[in-house]
C-alpha cells in the first residue's frame, strides 16, 4: 500500500471541503473495501478522509413511513437492530449475510452503496426498495444512482451521508453466494408497497439492475410462481471462472423466485 | 508522521504510524506483540482477529491511524496476569482444538466475541456459521467447535469448569 495524509474531519461541510480541495483524496468509513483495493494498488489516493468522526451520518431512524439509516451504520448494528427488524425484515436478513462477523462489524452501509460493487448486497436493497440515497447536497432516487461497475452519480466531493428507505408491504432477498468468496453470483430482491412492485438484480451483471418482466408478472400475481418461469437474458451478464452468463441468468429467475418466498 | 493513542491489553500506547500502517503492523511490530498472526492479508482467514472497543474485527484491514482513543484486546490479553488460561484458551487446550496452530489466537478471539455476543447459547451449527470469518487450513473444525460449544458454557457460568462440561 501506498502512503496517504490523514485527515478526520469532525463535520461533514469540513469533510465535503477536504474532499473539494484534493481531486486525488478519497472517503473511508469502515475501509473493508478500499484498504483491500489499496493493497492492491488498484488505488493511490494522496489523503484519506475519515468520516468515522461525523456525528451527522450516525443512527437509524423513523422518518414519517420511511426508514432512515445512516451512511456510517455498520452492517452488524443493521443485523442486531430491532428498529429495522420492525420495519423491515428483509434488510435485517440482508445485512446478517453480508461478509462474515468481523466484516459486518467494520463495513458500513453507505461504503457499500457508494461504492457500488457488482456483487454488493446493499445496492440490491436500495434498488428494490426503491430508497432515497441522500447526500451532503442533495437527494438522489435509487433508479438514478447506480450508473455501472463501480460507478455512481455521486460527485467526487459529494458525500453520501444516508439512505430513506420507504416501509414496503412486502420484501425479501435471497442470493447465491460463490462457495469459496462468498460473493453475491446472482440475487434478487422483490419489494411490494408505495414504490409499486421493484424486482432489483444484483451479482449478476456488472452493475445492479430492475428486471422489468418480473416486476409485470408480480404486479398481476404476487407469487414465485409467477416469476419462476421467466427467463432473464445472458447478454451483458457477468462470466467468469466461477460461472458463466447463462448459469448466472439462471440463477437470476431462481433467486427472485425464493426472495418472493421470503418475501411471503 | 501521525500519532495515535490507544489501550493495547490494558495499557496505554503513544505511538507514531504512517496513515498506511495496519493496526495489526502497529501490534506486532511496534508493540511486539506477536500473537496475532497475518495469514492472507486480504480480510479473510482471520489469523490477525483482534477486539476492538469490545467487538472482533480483522486488524489486516484497519487503519492504526484510526484506532486513536480505541481499546484494543489482542491474544496476549487474555489470560489472566497470573497465567491463568481465558476458558476458551483452556477449552482449545482440552479440545485439542488446534493442529499447526497459526490460526488459533485469530479463531479464540473471534470465539471469545461469539460467545460474548450470544449469552443464550449456541448450537453447533450456529458455532460453525459464527466462524465464518476464520480458516483453519489443517481443517481442524470439528475440534474447534467443541472447544467453543463448552467454554461457552463456563463463560455463561452455567458449569463451573471444562472438567465439568466435560462429562
Amino acid at each position: 500500500m501506498y502512503d496517504f495524509a490523514y485527515h478526520k474531519p469532525s463535520s461533514l461541510a469540513e469533510a465535503a471541503r477536504l474532499l473539494a480541495a484534493d481531486p486525488d483524496a478519497k472517503a473511508i468509513a469502515g475501509g473493508h473495501t478500499l484498504l483491500p483495493a489499496l493493497k492492491h494498488r488498484l488505488n493511490r489516493p494522496s489523503s484519506l478522509v475519515d468520516l468515522s468522526g461525523i456525528a451527522e451520518m450516525r443512527g437509524i431512524r423513523r422518518e414519517g413511513d420511511s426508514l432512515v439509516i445512516g451512511a456510517l451504520t455498520r452492517h452488524e448494528a443493521v443485523a442486531r437492530s430491532s428498529e429495522v427488524k420492525s420495519a423491515i425484515p428483509a434488510l435485517v436478513h440482508l445485512a446478517q449475510h453480508i461478509g462474515d462477523t468481523q466484516v459486518r462489524n467494520r463495513g458500513t452501509i453507505g461504503g457499500s452503496v457508494a461504492n457500488n460493487d457488482p456483487a454488493a448486497d446493499y445496492p440490491a436493497a436500495v434498488l428494490g426498495l426503491g430508497a432515497t440515497v441522500r447526500t451532503s447536497r442533495r437527494e438522489i432516487p435509487a433508479d438514478e444512482f447506480f450508473l455501472g461497475m463501480f460507478t455512481t452519480a455521486l460527485e467526487p466531493d459529494e458525500i453520501l451521508t444516508a439512505i430513506a428507505f420507504p416501509i414496503p408491504e412486502k420484501a425479501g432477498y435471497a442470493k447465491m453466494r460463490n462457495p469459496a468468496s462468498r460473493y453475491v453470483m446472482a440475487g434478487a430482491f422483490v419489494s411490494k408497497g408505495k414504490m409499486g412492485v421493484r424486482v432489483a438484480i444484483n451479482g449478476a451483471g456488472p452493475c445492479v439492475f430492475r428486471q422489468a418482466a418480473m416486476e409485470a408478472a408480480l404486479a398481476a400475481n404476487w407469487s414465485p410462481e409467477a416469476v419462476a418461469g421467466i427467463k432473464q437474458s445472458a447478454d451483458g451478464l457477468n462470466s467468469d471462472i466461477h460461472g458463466s452468463a447463462e448459469y448466472r441468468a439462471h440463477l437470476v429467475s431462481v433467486m427472485a423466485k425464493r426472495a418472493v418466498q421470503a418475501a411471503g | 508522521m501521525p500519532q495515535v493513542t490507544l489501550s493495547v491489553n490494558g495499557k496505554s500506547h503513544t505511538v507514531e504510524v504512517e496513515g498506511r500502517t495496519l493496526l495489526v503492523e502497529l501490534l506486532r511490530e511496534k508493540l511486539r506483540l506477536t500473537g496475532t498472526h497475518v495469514g492472507c492479508d486480504t480480510s479473510q482467514c482471520g489469523a490477525c482477529v483482534v477486539h476492538m472497543n469490545g467487538e472482533s474485527v480483522k486488524s489486516c484491514t484497519t487503519l492504526a491511524v484510526m484506532c486513536d482513543g480505541a481499546q484494543v484486546t489482542t491474544i496476549e490479553g487474555l489470560a489472566k496476569t497470573d497465567g491463568t488460561l481465558h476458558p476458551m484458551q483452556e477449552a482449545f487446550r482440552e479440545y485439542h482444538a488446534l493442529q499447526c496452530g497459526f490460526c488459533t489466537p485469530g479463531m479464540v478471539m473471534s470465539a471469545v466475541d461469539l460467545v460474548q455476543k450470544n449469552p443464550q447459547g449456541l448450537s453447533e451449527q450456529e458455532i460453525r456459521e459464527g466462524l465464518e470469518g476464520n480458516l483453519c487450513r489443517c481443517t481442524g473444525y470439528h475440534n474447534i467447535v467443541k472447544a467453543i460449544a463448552a467454554a461457552q458454557d463456563v463463560m455463561h457460568g452455567r458449569r463451573e469448569s471444562l472438567a465439568a462440561a466435560a462429562e
